[in-house]
C-alpha cells in the first residue's frame, strides 16, 4: 500500500480552479519532486494534504494518508497527525518559526505534544536533533531566538522540527528558494542525509533540484498533472509537451554556451567604488570596497553574488541612487555627478534601470501607458500626446504588449508582463546602458527565456550595454559576456564568461559553480562545496574575507588582504590564484 | 472601483449623506424659523402639528429647525477644521519625510513639543483672549489636530520614498517636484482619505465640547453642542430636548467612524492587490 494517496483532488476558489482532478502517490520511504511554474498549484496541493488550505477554498477528491482518509478527519485529528506523521518545512523558514519562542522550545512543543517525551528527556532529543542538523554548539542553541540564526541556520531549524517525531512523510515546499546557492547545496545534502525512512515530497520550480534529489517526478500544469514517472526516464523522454519545455528552458551551468566576446569601446565604468552604509551610533557598513570595472558597448557584464556580496549598492551607486565613499562614475568620458539629482539629463536619458520585483517598481496608481511615457515627457517634451503615445506602443509592441495594455494599471498585470512593461519603461527612451537588478529572479523558466531573448535582441540592434545583476550563475553563463564575482562588497574575480565557468580563478567561483544544481539526473549532485554563510559585513573577517569558508585557506589568508592582480586577462584578488589549479 | 461595494461605506456614507441633506433643506422647507419665540407652546414635545418634529425649547422655538441648524454648524465645523489639518498636516509631513535629514528631525521635533501642549486649555485661551468667532474654533481645532496627520504623512512618505517606483522615477530624470505631486502624493491619498473621515468625529467632538462649556457657537446660533447643553437643563420633564440633538449628535459621529473604518478595508485591499 502506498503511504499517501491522493484522487481527484481539486481545489477551487469562486471560479477559478487551482488543482483540477490531480491524482498522485507516494509510497514509503520514496523521494517524489512535484514541479511546475508559479500558479501550477504545487503549494495548493501540499496545503490540501495538511488540512491548511484557507476558509474559502473549496476542495474535493480524497487523501488517503497510511490508509485513512485526511478529508474526513476533524481539526483535532489532523492536528495529532501534522508534525508527528506528516512533517513539513516551508519556503521562508524566518515566516515559519515563532520570533517570540527560543528556538529549544519551539522544538520541544512538538516531542510534548505528541507525547513523544517530557522533561529533560525531551530536551535531550531537542539537542540531539539540533546537532543532527549540523546546528554547531546545539545546547546553546536551544535557547536562542530564530532572529539571532542565520538564515541558513533557521532553514535547518525547520527542518529539525519536521523531523524531530521521525513523520513518515516530510512536506518541503520550495525549502530552499529563499537562501543562497551554496547554503541550498548545505540544506539538500542535510535533507538527503537526514530523511532516513521518511518518505519526500518535494516540491520546487527548479528542475537542477530534482533531477539530483528525487526518484520520481510530478510535473504539474495549470493545476493538472501533465506527466509522472522516474526522474531518469522523464529527463530522457518527457511524456508531456509542457515537460518538454520546462526541460528547454532550465538552463544547464554544465553545458552552458558562453556568447562571444565584444570588443566595442568602453562606455560606462567606475573606479575604486566604496559605498557605505551609515547608521546613528553604530558601525559603519561597508557594503562596497574599492572596485573598478568598465563596460563597453553591446557588452552585458553580470555582477553575481550571494546576498550582501554588495552588487545592488555596486550598481545603485553607479546610477547615482545611493552616495559612494570614494571612486568616482565615468560615462562617455565624462566624471558623472555623484547623485543621480547632479547629472545631465541626457546622461540620465542614457543609463536606466530594471528592478527584480516589477510590481514593486511600477506606480500602482498609473496605467501602463502613463508608466512608460513619463520618461518621455521629461526627456522629450516637445512630443505631442498622440507622438508619445505611438512611441508608446511602439515599445510595449516590442516587448510583446499589444494596444490592450496600455489602460491597465500594474495589478492587473502578471508578473511577466509587468517586467515587460519595466523593461519598454526604459527601452522608450533609447539608452546606451540598461542595469537589470535580478530582473529575471522572479519570472518562471519560459517567461524568463522571453525576457532574455528580447534584451539580446535590443543589444544585437542598438548596441546596448548591459549589467546584468544575478544570483543564478546558470542563467548567467547564457547571457553575459564578462562576470564580476563579489563576495562582501570585495571584486574576487573579473574574467570573460568562458574563462570564468571553464578554469576559474577564484576558489569562491569555483564554489559557487559547483554548488549550482544540473537539471540532469544523470549527473550526481556535487557535495557542497562550502561550509557556513556569508559572514555579516558590520563585522568583515581578517586578511581576505572568504578566509574562513575557503577549503584553500593558508596562513596569510587571514593575515593579509589579497592584492587584486591581473593573470591571462582575469582581475582576480587571491592570494593562492597563480598555484592553484580549480 | 469597489469604494461602494463596501457596505460599511454605502451604510455609513448614507446616512451621513441623508442627514446633511435634511439639515441643508430642512430649515428652507419649514414653516418656521430658529428665531421666533412662541410663548404658547414652551416646551411642548414633538408633534407633527405645525411641523414640530422635535417640539419646541423653553423659549418655544422650533426645535427641528434649530437642530437641522445645529448640525449644519457642527458639520461645517468639522469639516473645515478637518480641512484645515488636512492642508497644514499633509504639507507638513510630505516636506519632512520627502527632504529628510536634519530638516526632518527639526520639524518633527517642533510637532513632538506642540504634542505636549495641554490641548483644551490651550483652545479655550484661545478663546477668552480672543472674541468668540467661528473662524477662531475653526482654527484652533485644526491647527491642533493637523499633528496626527503630519506624523502619518511623513511616515507613509519616508517609505514611499524607498520605493522602487519612487527610484526608477528619478533614473528617468523624473524632477523631485513630479515624483512628489505624481508618485507619492496619489499614493498618499489613500491614508490620508481614511484618516480625515476619522479626524471629523474627533472635531465634532471638540466643538461640542466647547460649545457644551459655553466657549463655542453663542446664541442665538446654534450647534449640536450648544443644543445639548440647552436640553441638559430641561432633562427633567422635557427628556427630547436632551435626546434628540444627543442622539443626532451619536449618530453623526458613529456614522464618520464606520465610514473611516470601510474606507481603510476598501484602500487596504487595494493596496493587497
Amino acid at each position: 500500500m502506498n503511504l499517501l494517496e491522493v484522487e481527484r483532488l481539486s481545489i477551487r476558489y469562486g471560479n477559478e480552479l487551482v488543482v483540477d482532478e490531480l491524482s498522485f502517490a507516494v509510497g514509503k520511504g520514496e523521494s517524489v519532486g512535484l514541479v511546475g511554474e508559479s500558479g501550477s498549484g504545487k503549494s495548493q496541493t501540499a496545503l490540501a494534504i495538511l488540512g491548511l488550505t484557507p476558509r474559502e477554498a473549496v476542495v474535493s477528491g480524497s487523501i488517503r494518508f497510511s490508509g485513512a482518509d485526511l478529508r474526513r478527519l476533524s481539526e483535532v485529528q489532523l492536528n495529532g497527525l501534522r508534525a508527528r506523521h506528516i512533517g513539513i518545512v516551508f519556503q521562508d523558514p524566518s515566516q515559519a518559526l515563532n520570533p517570540y519562542l527560543r528556538v529549544g522550545r519551539q522544538l520541544r512543543e512538538i516531542v510534548v505534544r505528541h507525547g513523544l517525551g517530557s522533561g529533560t528527556e525531551a530536551d535531550e532529543r531537542v539537542v540531539e536533533m539540533l546537532a543532527k542538523v549540523g546546528l554547531p554548539d546545539p545546547g546553546r542553541q536551544f535557547t536562542a531566538y530564530p532572529h539571532e540564526l542565520s538564515g541558513g541556520m533557521r532553514q535547518r531549524v525547520m527542518l529539525a522540527s519536521a523531523l524531530i517525531a521521525q513523520p513518515e512523510l516530510l512536506i518541503a515546499d520550495e525549502p530552499t528558494t529563499a537562501l543562497d546557492v551554496t547554503v541550498q547545496a548545505q540544506i539538500l545534502e542535510l535533507l538527503e542525509e537526514i530523511r532516513d525512512n521518511t518518505a519526500l515530497l518535494l516540491i520546487t520550480h527548479d528542475l537542477g533540484i530534482v533531477a539530483g534529489r528525487c526518484e520520481r517526478m510530478l510535473v504539474l500544469g495549470s493545476g493538472r498533472l501533465v506527466d509522472s514517472g522516474a526522474t531518469t526516464a522523464l529527463f530522457a523522454a518527457p511524456g508531456h509537451p509542457h515537460t518538454s519545455a520546462l526541460l528547454a528552458t532550465a538552463p544547464r551551468i554544465d553545458k552552458g554556451e558562453a556568447p562571444e566576446s565584444v570588443t566595442g569601446k568602453l562606455v560606462f565604468g567606475v573606479e575604486a567604488a566604496t559605498v557605505n552604509y551609515e547608521a546613528q551610533g553604530r558601525k559603519a557598513l561597508q557594503a562596497v570596497t574599492d572596485i573598478s570595472l568598465s563596460l563597453r558597448a553591446g557588452e552585458t557584464l553580470a555582477v553575481v553574488g550571494e546576498s550582501g556580496s554588495g552588487k545592488s549598492s555596486l550598481v545603485r551607486a553607479m546610477l547615482g541612487l545611493v552616495p559612494m565613499a570614494g571612486g568616482k562614475v565615468v560615462y562617455a568620458g565624462e566624471t558623472l555627478g555623484a547623485r543621480v539629482e547632479q547629472r545631465a539629463r541626457a546622461q540620465r536619458r542614457d543609463l536606466q534601470l530594471v528592478f527584480q520585483d516589477p510590481i514593486a517598481a511600477l506606480d500602482p496608481q498609473m496605467r501602463v501607458h502613463a508608466l512608460v511615457g513619463e520618461g518621455l515627457l521629461v526627456h522629450e517634451p516637445q512630443l505631442t500626446a498622440a507622438e508619445r503615445l505611438e512611441r508608446v506602443s511602439e515599445t510595449l509592441g516590442r516587448v510583446g504588449l499589444d494596444a490592450e495594455y496600455l489602460d491597465r494599471f500594474p495589478h492587473e498585470l502578471s508578473g511577466g508582463q509587468a517586467q515587460r512593461v519595466a523593461i519598454a519603461r526604459a527601452l522608450v527612451l533609447r539608452p546606451r546602458v540598461l542595469v537589470c537588478d535580478e530582473a529575471v529572479a522572479a519570472l518562471d523558466g519560459s517567461v524568463r527565456e522571453q525576457v532574455l531573448a528580447l534584451l539580446r535582441q535590443v543589444q544585437d540592434e542598438t548596441g546596448l550595454s548591459i549589467i546584468f545583476i544575478s544570483h543564478d550563475l546558470a542563467v548567467v553563463q547564457s547571457v553575459s559576456h564578462r562576470v564580476l564575482v563579489m563576495y562582501l562588497g570585495r571584486l574576487f574575480e573579473l574574467a570573460d564568461n568562458r574563462a570564468l565557468f571553464s578554469a576559474p580563478r577564484h576558489p569562491y567561483t569555483r564554489a559557487l559553480i559547483d554548488a549550482v544544481p544540473v537539471p540532469d539526473p544523470l549527473v550526481p549532485p556535487r557535495t557542497a562545496p562550502l561550509r557556513g554563510e556569508v559572514p555579516s559585513p558590520l563585522d568583515p573577517p581578517s586578511g581576505c574575507v572568504f578566509h574562513p569558508r575557503c577549503p584553500y585557506a593558508t596562513h596569510i589568508c587571514a593575515r593579509e588582504v589579497p592584492a587584486t592582480r591581473d593573470i591571462d586577462g582575469t582581475r582576480v584578488a587571491c592570494h593562492r590564484a597563480e598555484e592553484l589549479d580549480l | 472601483m469597489s469604494l461602494f461595494s463596501n457596505r460599511t461605506v454605502r451604510v455609513s456614507g448614507g446616512i451621513i449623506f441623508a442627514i446633511a441633506t435634511v439639515a441643508l433643506l430642512g430649515p428652507w422647507l419649514s414653516p418656521n424659523d430658529y428665531l421666533s419665540t412662541n410663548f404658547d407652546r414652551l416646551l411642548s414635545p414633538p408633534t407633527l402639528d405645525g411641523a414640530r418634529f422635535f417640539g419646541t425649547d423653553d423659549l418655544g422655538r422650533d426645535l427641528f429647525v434649530r437642530t437641522m441648524l445645529g448640525i449644519r454648524v457642527t458639520l461645517v465645523v468639522a469639516i473645515v477644521a478637518s480641512l484645515v489639518s488636512l492642508v497644514i498636516g499633509v504639507a507638513y509631513g510630505a516636506v519632512a519625510g520627502f527632504v529628510g535629514g536634519r530638516i526632518d528631525a527639526a520639524m518633527m521635533r517642533a510637532v513632538d513639543t506642540l504634542y505636549a501642549l495641554p490641548f483644551i486649555f490651550f483652545v479655550i485661551l484661545l478663546m477668552v483672549a480672543f472674541e468668540r468667532n467661528f473662524l477662531l474654533i475653526f482654527i484652533a481645532i485644526g491647527a491642533v489636530n493637523w499633528l496626527d496627520m503630519a506624523r502619518i504623512v511623513r511616515g507613509q512618505t519616508l517609505s514611499l520614498r524607498e520605493r522602487e517606483f519612487v527610484e526608477a522615477a528619478r533614473v528617468m530624470g523624473v524632477s523631485p517636484a513630479r515624483i512628489v505631486f505624481r508618485h507619492i502624493a496619489p499614493n498618499l491619498l489613500g491614508i490620508v482619505v481614511v484618516y480625515v473621515t476619522l479626524t471629523i468625529p474627533q472635531a465634532i467632538l471638540v466643538e461640542s465640547f466647547l460649545s457644551f462649556l459655553g466657549l463655542g457657537v453663542q446664541e442665538p446660533q446654534t450647534s449640536l453642542g450648544t443644543l445639548v447643553d440647552a436640553g441638559v437643563s430641561q432633562m427633567e420633564g422635557s427628556t427630547w430636548t436632551l435626546l434628540i440633538p444627543g442622539g443626532l449628535l451619536a449618530l453623526i459621529l458613529m456614522s464618520f467612524n464606520f465610514l473611516g473604518d470601510g474606507l481603510r478595508d476598501v484602500f487596504d485591499a487595494r493596496q493587497e492587490t
